[in-house]
């Protein structure tokens, strides 16, 4: 046999020695064995299903954000075409993607069309049918693609700051590919994922409004009746909140509304910190106190200023939390009262830290695996892997003697391997991962045993020893490259289309076959080599 | 040497028309239970729902859980006692509530109904004390900093951090993670490094921990929860990551061949999914993520069985032109037994081993192993050679099979 034994073994040793680093690190003498066995769990790193943990899937409701981005064009439009004294008659919503302008004043047409040509490049112009001078304005699929992708992005930003404020191990916060605009929150090791959910979910927009009129509404039907012609004033809206009074106290417990202004003159953008401190007015309770940068504070002392005496309404995602009356002027620190016990305050000021999420979000998915549910698998994974890998190798070590041992040096290297590349891959190795490695062993198994076969029927057919060890691994080689290309393009495309656990599968499989190939032909052989070197040409093959 | 099987000569294609009606035979008792039954049954993870497994103490009372639950809204949970052979001691509970009483908005109004079910059912012993079966690491650690049983003063962050995970550690993996009582902490926490190094040892510390904490009679181990959208859209993903992997396997086994070995593998690997899936109708088997995965991997036995005969079917060709391919494919078959039995055996004991030893989350896992690899083996020999066989009978090749392009061009 043509083979340079000594330059193979060299080879083997490399990737032993490889996987060994990329296992347990570089031994450091002396070093005790819980060393060692910290190194190994630190590499390989555990799905939750494996080491318990929460497992989340939000869906962010994009649609809202398209919607608020039409709301803001028609503003815009709106605003321009006045100023222009470009005269409509109405201009409307008809749905989240759409735009109305109807009744175009005639001879402006042509410079209402270069209006929405220069300066609305994401919308689509076309006359409304069965209008004279009406016109449809279409939010473009590429716009509505981009304000999608765009807020998915802040969201997972968002979450992934709030998450990290939680001081957890390793979270993680990431888009999910398996339905649309979904996310994917994984919280190690944490068993009660309310205070988590919560978090995540909070809205997170806060906004300072001036109150208009001065008092407040018992209903939205009080409020329109309340004013001179029953409609409210312009760019005011009515808001729910609360009464601002002392938790415990007697009073209604029903929502109150107010009718602020429109326009916030700040917003959670210009909050430079939050913290949650003891509450002044209420004693064991907290309230959030938020300061601003140094721009906003300017405009903020302005805004102060040029309204003493009014209500200014501090709204917390569109809901009017506490509406103090300006004293005086204020520069950069506010406050927002409620009664809050600490947990609730101190997660209120990490929401305001985050910033605020462009859209809300669902739930649509929950697991959550106890540690003890984690142990309980490893313990039973492991217990039936060692059993099932003890009754494969004693099988082979009787049935195939000495070759039997080349075989149960060629299957824990494989395994070796395995777990080595998924510490280099940092995979993450999950309970569909365990049923890839117990297929991988099941065709560690199937490879040697093919390949012995083949070696016995060489033999039975006369040949001598080395040339019915190389037809031996010639022919059987083809047919492992056929059974391995077969399963590797499978579990390919497993990856590709499927998503969590059956990924999971695929990977420690493909990884575990290529090994395969690696351990039951190109080591095997390299040691029936030496052994046959070794061997006078007479002597009988122990197989 | 040691051998089980010498050469054999067995007729295997002379028994196709047995082996087709045996199939016919298995699939169809599967399709009458699968519509006997209204399609198969879907896990949590297809069907969406609540799904929350309670471990207790003591063996608890299902309708006492029942009543409590109808109390809370929920008179149609599912209750089911899990048992485990290997540990008769466990007392386990699984409630399911259906995918119809999901609420969209709040998902998991469903979870925290049960658990303030159970915790009116069986209430702790102390109500203004936090449970601890139920505490995390951190707020064991947080408490016994405060109290500093064992005087370590300024030093006392990380050894308590080390003492709480070798109490959640001891409670998670050497009692089910459930305490009976605070005692049976006493053995761990006397041997551990830290506490040995505090005065006051380990009776301090469970004097802080008596005093500090509550021990309930139940811990909630694992909670699923999947909306209902979700579970149409995994059923979907599954079902089409499972079809392009065999598409793409049918093309890969196409250009190493012929189409219709590609053809021939792909329909047994097909056959053996039908009928693992009717045998789970039968014994009522749930068919999850988890068992998804199992599927795969059985088809990707049956294909490496079958592509194991195909490789020496094409070897065969080209040295016996003159045969009949039936004659071939036998002999391939025969060449190959050997092999086929010694690897379908180890692994079949593999698996059994997984289904016996392997506990709950295993176990519709390893049926399915258990089942796929007896299916799938039979498969190679029973299914896709004699299709492969009557694919040239009809085509009317049969007796100068030899010249065909396999045994020609696309030989080695």
């Amino acid at each position: 046999m043509q083979m340079n034994v000594r330059i193979r073994a060299i080879l083997i040793a490399l990737v032993i020695l490889l996987c060994i680093y990329g296992l347990f690190g570089l031994p450091k003498f002396p070093s005790s064995f819980a060393q060692v066995k910290s190194n190994f769990s630190d590499r390989i790193r555990l799905g939750l299903d494996l080491k318990g943990g929460t497992h989340l899937i939000l869906q962010v409701q994009t649609e809202e954000a398209v919607k608020q981005y039409t709301d803001q064009t028609l503003d815009r439009l709106r605003k321009q075409l006045t100023d222009e004294g470009v005269h409509f008659e109405e201009i409307r919503e008809p749905d989240d993607q759409h735009i109305n302008v109807v009744n175009v004043v005639t001879d402006l047409t042509g410079k209402f069309q270069d209006d929405i040509r220069q300066g609305y490049q994401d919308w689509e112009l076309a006359p409304t049918a069965g209008q004279v001078s009406g016109y449809t304005m279409s939010l473009r699929a590429t716009a509505i693609a981009a304000i999608r992708t765009d807020t998915m992005h802040q969201s997972v930003e968002t979450i992934r700051r709030r998450i990290d404020e939680l001081g957890l191990t390793e979270p993680v916060v990431s888009e999910y590919t398996r339905g649309q605009d979904e996310i994917l929150v994984q919280l190690p090791g944490e068993g009660d994922p309310t205070r988590a959910k919560l978090i995540i979910q909070a809205g997170g927009q806060l906004e300072l409004r001036l109150v208009v009129g001065g008092r407040t509404y018992s209903s939205p039907a009080d409020a329109y009746q309340s004013q001179a012609n029953g409609l409210l004033p312009p760019n005011t809206e009515l808001l729910a909140g609360r009464e601002d009074r002392a938790p415990g106290q007697p009073g209604s417990s029903a929502d109150v509304y107010y009718l602020v202004e429109r326009y916030a003159p700040v917003t959670g953008r210009d909050l430079r910190g939050a913290k949650s401190v003891p509450s002044s007015d209420y004693p064991g309770k907290y309230e959030v106190s938020f300061s601003l940068s140094n721009a906003a504070a300017k405009r903020f002392g302005e805004f102060t200023e040029a309204n003493l005496q009014h209500q200014m309404a501090i709204v917390l995602d569109h809901r009017v939390y506490t509406a103090p009356v300006i004293q005086s002027r204020i520069e950069d620190q506010g406050r927002i009262t409620g009664g809050f016990d600490l947990a609730a305050a101190n997660d209120l000021a990490l929401v305001l830290r985050s910033g605020s999420l462009p859209a809300s979000v669902k739930y649509l998915e929950e697991r959550t695996i106890g540690p003890s549910l984690g142990a309980d698998s490893i313990r039973e994974g492991v217990q039936a892997s060692m059993v099932s890998l003890a009754v494969v190798m004693l099988f082979m070590l009787v049935y195939y003697r000495l070759s039997g041992l080349n075989a149960v040096l060629a299957l824990l290297l494989n395994l070796v391997i395995l777990l080595a590349a998924l510490a280099y891959f940092q995979a993450v190795l999950t309970l569909p991962g365990i049923a890839g490695v117990i297929l991988t062993i099941g065709m560690g198994v199937d490879s040697n045993v093919l390949i012995f076969e083949r070696i016995r029927e060489e033999l039975r057919n006369g040949k001598p020893n080395p040339s019915a060890v190389e037809v031996g691994f010639n022919r059987a080689f083809l047919t492992i490259i056929d059974t391995h290309v077969t399963t590797v393009v499978s579990a390919a495309f497993l990856f590709i289309f499927g998503t969590g656990p059956v990924r999971g599968f695929a990977v420690t499989l493909v990884i575990g076959l290529i090994a395969n190939v690696f351990t039951a032909v190109y080591v095997s052989r390299t040691i029936f080599a030496w052994h046959l070197a070794r061997m006078t040409r007479e002597a009988e093959l122990s197989i | 040497m040691l051998e089980f099987f010498g050469p054999v000569n067995i007729n295997w294609m002379g028994k196709a028309k047995f082996f087709v009606s045996l199939s016919l035979l298995l699939l169809a008792i599967g399709t009458i239970s699968l519509i006997l039954h209204g399609g198969p049954l879907y896990g949590i993870d297809f069907r969406g729902g609540t799904l929350v497994y309670v471990r207790f103490v003591n063996p608890p009372a299902v309708s006492v859980i029942r009543s409590s639950l109808a109390q809370g809204g929920f008179p149609q949970a599912n209750i089911q006692a899990i048992g485990n052979i290997n540990r008769p001691d466990i007392h386990e509970v699984v409630i399911g509530l259906d995918e119809r009483e999901l609420n969209e908005q709040k998902i998991d109004a469903g979870r925290q109904a049960i658990e303030e079910a159970l915790k009116r059912s069986f209430p702790v012993p102390d109500a203004t004390k936090p449970d601890l079966n139920a505490a995390g690491a951190s707020a064991i650690s947080d408490t016994l900093l405060r109290r500093d049983p064992l005087g370590f003063g300024a030093a006392a962050t990380d050894r308590y951090k080390a003492i709480a995970s070798a109490i959640t550690g001891f409670r998670d993996s050497q009692r089910g993670g459930l305490l009976a009582g605070v005692d049976d902490l006493r053995a761990p926490l006397a041997a551990s490094a830290e506490v040995q190094a505090g005065r006051g040892g380990a009776d301090a510390v469970l004097a802080v921990l008596r005093d500090s904490f509550t021990v309930g009679s139940f811990a909630i181990r694992n909670v699923e929860i999947v909306g209902p959208k979700v579970g149409a859209e995994l059923r979907q993903q599954a079902l089409l990551a499972t079809l392009y992997a065999l598409g793409g396997m049918l093309v890969y086994i196409a250009f190493r061949f012929e189409w219709i070995y590609g053809a021939a593998a792909v329909l047994a690997c097909f056959h053996d999914v039908l009928i693992t899936l009717g045998l789970f109708s039968i014994f009522r088997f749930e068919i999850s993520l988890t068992v998804i995965a199992a599927l795969l991997t059985l088809v990707g036995y049956s294909m490496n069985d079958t592509i194991v005969i195909f490789d020496r079917i094409r070897e065969n060709l080209r040295i016996m032109r003159r045969e009949r391919l039936a004659d071939v494919v036998n002999k391939a078959i025969n060449q190959t037994l050997s092999r086929t039995i010694l690897t379908s055996g180890l692994t079949f004991l593999t698996v059994l081993v997984l289904f016996l030893l392997g506990g709950a989350s295993l176990r519709a896992f390893s049926f399915a192993m258990v089942v796929g690899i007896v299916v799938g083996t039979y498969s190679s020999f029973g299914i896709a050679a004699p299709m492969v066989v009557a694919w040239y009978r009809w085509r009317g090749s049969e007796g100068t099979v030899g010249a065909g392009s396999l045994a020609g061009s696309r030989g080695r």
